[in-house]
């Protein structure tokens, strides 16, 4: 699903924060990134992403050469991907409801559809009583659970996430991953990039290690 | 299709919303459209008000014909009626040398000197009003040079310097209406485009966040150029309303004066006309200026 064949990725000031990666992940897979800060997780992620392009090698993504995608497939790109973030990334002044409505609405989904959708995605985080509420009146807990709800809610292929318990206390941090091998188990690749060691070791899946910028 | 217009109008009204949720700083906005919409609107009311008194003078421009001095009055009155027969002409008055004096005596109120004069230095005239056919300004230029003609006549001339005059200036201001539209337009144009920068701006998290969920720049223009859309529209209508009170002001002191002048001139102020362009304009100039802004800032602002 993923395949990352000698990828390098060299900022302007000539900092490589990959190097040679060579990697693959299978479709219907889970597994965790991880690393030491600045090993080159969020770096990879945004390369999946097309938030960043390398600059050698080649990223396929469920078969695409992210490389060779012109700029404006970015966006039908990106709706195949869903991507959950450390801060939430939520909108502060929509409700729960329209922030996890706001993929479909981009897709152009009717009404109805994405008020079923919606209430199902909220449902599965648990939030379906809060869709009314503002993001600030939630927890941290439930903000990174609003958006994982908008991350699956146009059900896309592959879920991404970066650093997604980064700001959880360990209970927390369970019922996020908990959540996670649920898409998994309806056949969604996730990827999952984390510096949380302690919970992922209680966990079976892959662990796919960067040091700076190479597999360890 | 139904969907894709649906979506347009959904848009259309969350941008307004967007305006309402910030009432002080949008109307602020919008009357400063309004002013400049309006000025070069007010000037145009003025300039076709002009016009259309202008048109009016048209059917009151006379000939005056200046009599040889050896004309007698009997000879006088044969011109009169030889001249009532063209078809050219339609009314003529004619006035002795006598009279003349009589008038000039009154209106100049200079008869002490002309009681020193030894004779009478004023002709006698014939006042010709064309018909209106052969008002237009060829025909009668034509009309004049043939009373020129005419061995009783000394000079024919035609009373319409005064109003060649007044269109003159009517074309300047007609010009001057031209030029402050399109600088007036302009400051429009970079006013909202200005005001939509800075919520390009306000939004930037926004957009990076829409960006990473699959928008599509189409999808995060179009709630930009629908409030460049209604900046002018509504500054538009701003407009329309300051004539409308304008032009109240004014009617009453015009019919006034007009009155004085005998005239049943009365203001003429394109009401109907206005609150279709004024609107129209604005929107267009809105959405113009909205996308020179979205054009210049959106494609800066990417997910990092």
């Amino acid at each position: 699903m993923i395949n990352f064949t000698d990828v390098y990725k060299r900022y302007p000031n000539n900092y490589e924060a990959l190097s040679g990666l060579t990697f693959s992940l299978d479709e219907g897979e889970m597994a965790f990134l991880t690393g030491h800060s600045g090993a080159g997780k969020s770096t990879l992620l945004k390369l999946i992403a097309l938030i960043e392009r390398s600059s050698h090698g080649q990223v396929l993504v469920g078969n695409q050469n992210l490389s060779s995608l012109p700029k404006r497939k970015i966006p039908f790109y990106r709706r195949q991907i869903g991507i959950v973030f450390q801060d939430h990334n939520l909108l502060h002044d929509r409700t729960v409801f329209d922030n996890v409505a706001l993929p479909l609405v981009i897709a152009g989904e009717n009404h109805r559809e994405i008020g079923r959708r919606v209430r199902a995605a909220l449902d599965k985080v648990g939030l379906l009583s809060k869709e009314r509420n503002l993001p600030i009146a939630l927890s941290g807990g439930e903000q990174q659970r609003v958006g994982i709800a908008r991350a699956v809610v146009n059900r896309p292929p592959i879920l991404l996430a970066d650093e997604p318990t980064g700001n959880l206390d360990p209970d927390l941090s369970r019922e996020i991953m908990q959540l996670f091998e649920q898409f998994n188990q309806v056949g969604v690749t996730v990827f999952v990039a984390t510096h949380d060691i302690d919970l992922i070791q209680t966990l079976p899946y892959r662990q796919v290690i960067l040091k700076q910028g190479r597999l360890a | 299709m139904t969907v894709y217009l649906l979506r347009h109008l959904q848009v259309m009204l969350f941008s307004l919303g967007r305006l309402w949720r910030q009432p002080v700083a949008s109307l602020m906005t919008i009357t400063v459209i309004g002013i400049a919409l309006v000025l070069p609107a007010g000037l145009f009311v003025l300039s076709e008000n002009m016009s259309s008194l202008s048109n009016r003078w048209d059917s009151a421009s006379q000939i005056t014909l200046f009599l040889q001095k050896d004309v007698n009055p009997q000879q006088a009155n044969q011109l009169s009626s030889e001249l009532q027969s063209w078809p050219e002409v339609e009314q003529l008055h004619y006035q002795s040398a006598q009279q003349s004096l009589e008038e000039f005596r009154q209106l100049s109120g200079l008869g002490d000197v002309l009681d020193s004069l030894p004779n009478n230095p004023l002709p006698a005239i014939i006042v010709v009003e064309p018909a209106d056919d052969y008002i237009e300004k060829s025909i009668i230029s034509q009309l004049v040079e043939k009373l020129n003609a005419l061995p009783e006549v000394e000079q024919a001339k035609l009373d319409m310097e005064w109003l060649q005059r007044f269109r003159s200036i009517n074309q300047m201001i007609q010009r001057g209406v031209t030029i402050l539209a399109i600088l007036l337009s302009l400051s429009v144009v970079l006013a909202i485009g200005n005001t939509i920068r800075l919520a390009i701006l306000s939004r930037e998290s926004e957009i990076r966040v829409m960006k990473l969920v699959g928008a599509t720049d189409r999808f995060i223009r179009r709630p930009f150029l629908y409030t460049g859309f209604w900046y002018g529209f509504l500054g538009g209508l701003i407009a329309w309303i300051t004539l409308v009170f304008t032009m109240g002001l004014l009617s009453g002191p015009v019919n006034d004066l007009a009155g004085q002048y005998g005239s049943n001139f009365s203001l003429q102020w394109f009401g109907g006309f206005m609150v279709l362009i004024l609107p129209f304009t604005g929107a267009i100039l809105g959405i113009v200026g909205a996308w020179l802004a979205v054009g210049r800032h959106l494609h800066l602002i990417e997910p990092s």
